[in-house]
């Protein structure tokens, strides 16, 4: 009987617009970006001191002017872009391989009581492996190529999005839940609509720090054997008794961990504007 | 659509919360519930919700015995509840049906009538306590719901607001006829809308009283018969009375 859509006149009428927000002045000095690169840029001015003045001894720490110049020439003649690539070819693909796989088992665990059961306890054990044991065993199976290396690295990143999505599924307020229920929505519904949105942040988290493992384990997949990448460039430079060549890989790892995970936070800022935390003062 | 319950009780670990609680709520009827803080309110309301199934008793709509949750009814719990990451507009249409402009139209005038309109854009982190609570209104209003259930529905509102609110909650009502059972510890909220006033009182919670309020709709605020039915309503929670 009651579902039309009959009228209800409103008890209050329509308030004027808001004022638009005064524009904000900020302090640019205490701008967090001025605020970060104080220490690094002071870092780096005092090192190349020290290193002019000879304290450091160039054969062990070269001054950062010199391995900026071997990053240059690397770019000049162009290997960086071929050891930079092949890297993040390698930590991308295994960051999707890991995170589509714990994508599946951890939607299953988080939702089924019954394939928590089942895989849960396995997949804790495996977690106890500390996963660089399995190199020479991916190497054996794979080969010393890509496969290998891509697999290490899904081992990596697959942990903790895991955890992160089966914590994040388990931590959903019932509250919220129930209203879903009341509204009378299915299962499904109440996955896409309520589960998925509400378990979000727990899987952003899961990704930032796969991704970081991710970094972290194609070191070890490349300094296993590897023909080209950042990781191959550590060996060349400990073999050829060159750390500039060394710090410069260093750098670059630095630089690109730093940028993909930039990536993820924007995302993670663009998703989560919503999420009601609390600001540091 | 009518209401019954039949002796409906609830134990959580084997400790009674609210026991033996009997009513008929004819279609259209306005029930309020009264009664101290713990004796059982909200656990009613949950029964008759089907959200909560383990109770004792029988639990009937339109005379048929229900188990679980009824599409018709609708639900304003104690908390505003709404979803964090949606804005207003999209929290009062989440339970809608049709297509989207439809929706937003309805969601829009429940949002105006609430005094909420100019807010749709907000995100719940950025409303007072009293509005959510009116988003939350605007939200179980807008599917009229052929019964609904209000938890302390006006509960965060200042007098005035609240007022208004109370007047078009009886909108909704003439132009519905839900069927509602209201939770509320305002008396002059219960006399000013209620059909029937349930008592209820004690740990575990037991009918104390039910008091009918003949008065005809639209009743006067402050009318001497108000009074009357709210001085009635306070002699029966006033707890320093012995009852058998
Ligand atoms: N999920 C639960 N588990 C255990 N005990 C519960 C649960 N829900 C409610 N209770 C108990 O049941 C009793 C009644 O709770 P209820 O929430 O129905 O009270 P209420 O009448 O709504 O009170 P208020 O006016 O404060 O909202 C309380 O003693 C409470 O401790
Ligand atoms: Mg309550």
């Amino acid at each position: 009987m009651a579902k039309n859509q009959s009228e209800v006149s409103g008890v209050f009428t329509a308030r004027g617009k808001r004022k638009p927000l005064a524009a904000k002045l900020k302090n640019p000095f205490t701008h967090p970006f001025l605020l970060g690169s104080i220490f690094p840029l002071l870092l780096v001015v005092v090192w190349e001191a020290l290193s002019r003045l000879e304290v450091f001894p160039a054969y062990q720490l070269p001054a950062p002017s010199v391995i900026l110049g071997t990053i240059v020439g690397m770019a000049e003649d162009g290997t960086l872009w071929g050891h930079v690539g092949i890297t993040s070819y390698r930590v991308f693909m295994g960051f999707l391989l890991g995170t589509a796989a714990a994508v599946v088992l951890g939607s299953l665990v988080g939702f089924y009581k019954h394939a928590e059961a089942l895989f849960d306890p396995l997949i804790q054990a495996f977690r106890s492996i500390p996963s660089l044991a399995w190199v020479p065993l991916f190497i054996l199976w794979m080969g010393i190529g890509e496969p290998s290396k891509i697999a290490m690295i899904a081992v990596g990143v697959f942990f903790p999005v895991y955890l992160n999505i089966v914590s994040g599924i388990g931590g959903v307020d019932r509250k919220l839940i129930e209203v879903g229920k009341m509204y009378g929505l299915n299962t499904f519904q109440l996955v896409r609509r309520i589960i998925l949105p509400a378990s979000l942040p727990s899987f952003l988290v899961g990704l930032r720090s796969g991704l970081g493992l991710g970094w972290m384990f194609v070191v070890a997949a490349e300094l296993m054997g590897a023909s080209q990448g950042l990781g191959y460039l550590l060996v060349v430079g400990q073999n050829t008794l060159a750390p500039e060549t060394i710090i410069a890989s260093i750098v670059l790892f630095a630089v690109i961990g730093k940028l993909s995970d930039w990536i993820l936070k924007i995302l993670e800022i663009r998703t989560l504007h919503w999420q009601d935390r609390a600001a540091k003062s | 659509m009518s209401l019954q319950l039949e002796r409906v009780g609830r134990k959580f670990a084997g400790k009674a919360a609210v026991q033996d609680v009997s009513f008929r709520a004819e279609p259209g009827e306005i029930i309020g519930l009264l009664g101290t803080s713990g004796c059982g309110k909200s656990t009613l309301l949950r029964a008759i919700s089907g959200l909560d199934t383990e109770y004792d008793g029988v639990i009937e709509i339109n005379d048929e015995k229900v188990d679980g949750i009824q599409k018709t009814t609708g639900f304003m719990f104690q908390e505003p509840r709404l979803l964090p990451w949606l804005n207003v507009l999209d929290n009062v249409t989440f339970g809608l049906e049709g297509n989207r402009e439809e929706k937003q139209n309805k969601a829009g005038r429940y949002l105006q009538s609430v005094g909420l309109a100019g807010s749709e854009k907000l995100y719940p982190k950025q409303l007072s306590g009293g509005m959510a609570q009116r988003v939350a209104i605007a939200r179980a209003l807008a599917t009229s719901p052929e019964i609904l259930l209000l938890d302390e529905p006006f509960s965060a509102l200042d007098a005035f607001t609240k007022m208004q609110l109370q007047d078009l909650l009886l909108e909704v009502w003439r132009s519905f006829q839900s069927t509602m059972v209201l939770v509320t510890h305002d008396v002059d909220e219960a006399a000013y809308l209620c059909d029937r006033i349930i008592v209820l009182r004690g740990q575990p919670g037991k009918v104390e009283r039910e008091i009918t309020i003949s008065e005809p709709r639209p009743r006067e605020r402050g009318s001497s018969e108000q009074a009357a039915y709210k001085a009635e309503i306070l002699a029966s929670l006033d707890l320093t009375t012995e009852t058998a």
